[in-house]
């Protein structure tokens, strides 16, 4: 592409990756062989040929996979995996990673630009790494005159904070941190959450552009609050439900954004503003007030707010694809397993390859439906992420007095006309009890 | 502490809990190299006091040490974007001061060179003016497509910036053999990409709702604050020096001056997107017209002297309005004193009148389409 970048040889990456292997064993042997050590502790043993099974005695089991995958299955049933791993923060960070990395490449690409090229070998994939790095090796300097645990506390706050949205949206049937059955008044409070963060990090740095961006944040969540919650009563209506899950589940014929097009166009345009995208960046507008209310932060406790900020973006994004967008449901994509070959082994010429305790995890918890669940949701909520980070290419920022008025005159009218399209449906018999379902 | 304390000039002033003042810059993204102290009460601008200086480099008192040749180098820093235009009445101004007549060919190739640099300079500036604004994708694109005309100047003069190209009796050297044909090649193109440039930004509906009837500027305080260049003629008066005092070629050349009634940041704005337009039609004009042979500079003595005691004053309209050049000589190989007139500085001064009352948010938009150097301003 560039005549100065070398190019990219995949033998040279290979090479590279066998001389890295020494560090990646070096590097489990160190941290990651304690950390299995303290998981075993934490999952209910399950009981093998009469005995139950202690942590030690497990890792004598890691080479027999008939005894291992019993124990991975009892693992990923657990509580822990699901807050830690998949539909929780580990499954939305990876994602939410992704979308930082296509956000730059694709920003780059609409400006006539390369974006990141060198770390990592491919395309700049490993920068977010190199970056976090840097982040984390950076001094923190916490300003003289701030109130220094609010402003400690803060960030960490806005991670939680984060997580605990990301909790409470349903990947898969079943697969869902929080299976609350207001789950639509808990993201609610959730979202109510972030302004309180915001302004106590502005207004402990005791330090002025924080402060003015601070009271702006403050100013735009909160007036965005109210068309977001309207926004979403119409979904409400029609389902009879607060239960995100059973409101993804309602969906199987049809997504909500067939029937309640204003509702959805109303809480996408609410959605990029409590997520401070362009064109309401207003709270980190750098030319006027430096970076906002972020400006007094530094080191990784920027890395922190960056990655809450990134996980917001995936809650929301995965908000709408679960309240508009029918959450996990879609066509059938991905194929039947072939469980003969599990149940009865594969021939290899003389021998038979079967793997004792493979059918168990296939048919009760990886099944083809939850596979393809999962498909769906992401490529849903990849589709909704693009089209948010798409206006930062294109638009500039708009002025705070714009977007008040944009908030309180044009979407909350909006948003009672969808309450209004909703109702009609509810009543013409259209959608609801003994419509169309 | 009262006010018999203070030095002659001061006074204290009594605080006013509703106002904060705010230091904006030097070191910040949105003031350039200078600081504007701006008082806001709310999200409204009271007072703003902007406070350039932190780039002085004496450049008037250099020029007092240098010969008429070696003033030339250091002369057009204040704007390397924009060096041609800078050194253009320098040059004007020695070559009447010393009697020189100047080929035909070499003033077409300085009308072509100052033109390229007013668009080299307009798309920097508008790259700047994209970013203040948020929009990241018109700071990547004028960066990018300001190489092309780089490119034409690297081929001209041998350097990427600072050319230091115009000399006294012509230029440095002549044009690289087949240059006509890359330029027009070039210029075609690069007027094609910047008439894209509406789309996204000139009539992007989010910056004409924040840029328009922001910052107006009367056709009266402009004149009688002394705004020049594209501030000036946003403002409603058609004053082009290239028009009202041409110099060298360009009364042979057909040049349309662009003036808007309004007044605001948005007109402010557009002046300079349709001056480079208006520049790219300047260039093929001068391609077309000029003498295809023939010497383009009139060899000096070592070391030439001014005649006697006298001076002159000369002026050009540079990429932010009209740039003067005052050279008084005493007889001497250097010039006894040399005095730079810029346009930065006389357009910052209306920055207090415009951001009064303004939004917070305006600022930026306001302050950067004043057409502003601040490098240029402190000289």
């Amino acid at each position: 592409m560039s005549v100065i970048a070398p190019n990219f040889k995949f033998s040279k990456f290979i090479q590279s990756l066998i001389s890295d292997v020494v560090w990646f064993v070096l590097i489990f042997s160190l941290i990651g062989f304690p950390i299995i050590m303290m998981v075993l502790f934490f999952i209910p043993m399950p009981v093998i040929d009469g005995e139950l099974l202690t942590p030690f005695l497990a890792f004598t089991y890691l080479a027999d996979p008939t005894r291992t995958l019993p124990i991975v299955q009892s693992f990923m049933m657990t509580d822990m995996f699901k807050i830690m791993a998949f539909p929780g923060f580990g499954f939305a960070a990876l994602l939410a990673a992704g979308t930082i990395f296509v956000e730059r490449k694709m920003l780059a690409k609409l400006q006539l630009r390369v974006g990141p090229f060198y770390c990592g070998k491919f395309e700049g994939i490993l920068q977010l790494m190199g970056d976090g790095l840097k982040l984390i090796s950076k001094e923190i300097i916490i300003p003289a005159k701030a109130d220094k645990p609010i402003f400690w506390a803060a960030p960490v706050l806005f991670v939680a904070s984060a997580a605990a949205f990301v909790a409470l949206i349903p990947v898969a049937p079943g697969w869902v941190v929080a299976d609350v059955d207001l789950g639509l008044l808990a993201v609610f409070a959730v979202i109510g959450f972030f302004p309180i963060v915001t302004i106590l990090s502005a207004w402990s740095a005791n330090s002025k552009f924080p402060f003015i961006g601070g009271i702006r944040a403050l100013f735009q969540m909160v007036s965005f609050e109210i068309p977001l919650i309207l926004s979403l009563l119409g979904v409400v209506m029609v389902t009879g439900s607060l239960n995100l899950s059973e409101i993804a589940a309602s969906q199987s014929s049809f997504p909500w954004i067939l029937f309640l097009p204003v509702g959805a166009i109303v809480f996408f345009i609410t959605m990029l503003a409590e997520l401070e995208r362009i064109p309401f960046d207003l709270p980190e507008a750098e030319s006027e007030i430096v970076a906002g209310w972020l400006t007094e932060l530094s080191g990784m406790m920027y890395g922190l707010v960056q990655l809450g900020t990134y996980l917001k973006l995936y809650a929301f994004a995965a908000l709408f694809t679960v309240l508009f967008l029918g959450g996990w449901n879609g066509p059938m994509i991905v194929p039947q397993f072939p469980m003969e070959l599990v149940t009865e082994g594969i021939p290899l010429g003389p021998i038979t390859a079967k793997i004792g305790g493979l059918e168990p995890l296939l048919t009760e918890l990886i099944t083809p439906e939850m596979i393809n669940g999962v498909l769906m949701f992401v490529l849903k909520t990849v589709g909704v992420i693009f089209f948010i980070l798409l206006p930062r290419g294109v638009f500039p920022r708009i002025r705070v007095d714009m977007l008040l008025n944009l908030g309180w005159h044009k979407l909350i009218g909006l948003a009672f006309v969808n309450i209004f399209i909703a109702l009609a449906l509810v009543y013409a018999g259209v959608l609801g009890p003994g419509g169309l379902q | 502490m009262t006010n018999e304390f203070l030095p002659p000039g001061l006074a204290l002033q009594k605080a006013d809990e509703r106002i904060m003042t705010l230091n904006v810059g030097p070191q910040h993204p949105g003031s350039g190299h200078m600081r504007i102290i701006v008082q806001i009460d709310g999200d409204y601008i009271v007072a703003c006091d902007p406070d350039p200086g932190y780039v002085h480099r004496g450049e008037e008192k250099m020029a007092e040490y240098r010969n008429y040749i070696t003033n030339i180098p250091h002369l057009e820093r204040p704007v390397i974007h924009d060096s041609c235009n800078v050194l253009y009445p320098y040059v004007l101004g020695v070559e009447d001061l010393l009697g020189i007549e100047v080929p035909e060919r070499a003033k077409y190739v300085r009308v072509i060179c100052s033109e390229l640099n007013r668009c080299i300079y307009t798309m920097y500036w508008l790259a700047i003016y994209g970013i203040f604004l948020g929009h990241s994708t018109m700071f990547m694109w004028p960066a990018g497509d300001r190489e092309l005309l780089i490119d034409l100047m690297e081929k001209i003069s041998g350097a990427r910036v600072t050319h230091a190209h115009f000399v006294p009796g012509g230029v440095r050297n002549d044009l690289p053999p087949n240059f006509e044909e890359v330029c027009l090649r070039q210029v075609n193109y690069f007027e094609k990409r910047i008439r894209e440039y509406a789309a996204v930004f000139y009539d992007n509906p989010i910056l004409i709702s924040r840029t328009q009837d922001t910052g107006v500027l009367s056709r009266e305080d402009a004149i009688r604050l002394g705004v020049t260049g594209s501030v000036l003629r946003a403002s409603g008066v058609d004053y082009d020096l290239r028009k009202k005092e041409p110099y060298d070629v360009y009364e042979e050349l057909d040049v349309h001056s662009n003036v808007m009634k309004e007044g605001d940041s948005y007109a402010r704005s557009k002046i300079p997107w349709l001056d480079m337009l208006e520049s790219c039609n300047i260039i093929k004009q001068a391609l077309e017209k000029m003498p295809k042979s023939g010497s383009v500079r009139v060899k000096l003595k070592p070391n030439p002297k001014g005649k006697g005691f006298n001076s002159v004053y000369k002026r050009v309209e540079s990429g932010r309005g009209s740039l003067g050049c005052h050279i008084v000589s005493d007889g001497k190989v250097e010039p006894y004193r040399l005095k730079l007139s810029v346009g930065s500085f006389r357009n910052l001064i209306a920055l207090p009148y415009l951001l009064k009352g303004e939004k917070l948010g305006n600022m930026p938009s306001v302050y950067w389409s004043l057409n502003y150097w601040p490098v240029e301003a402190d000289r």
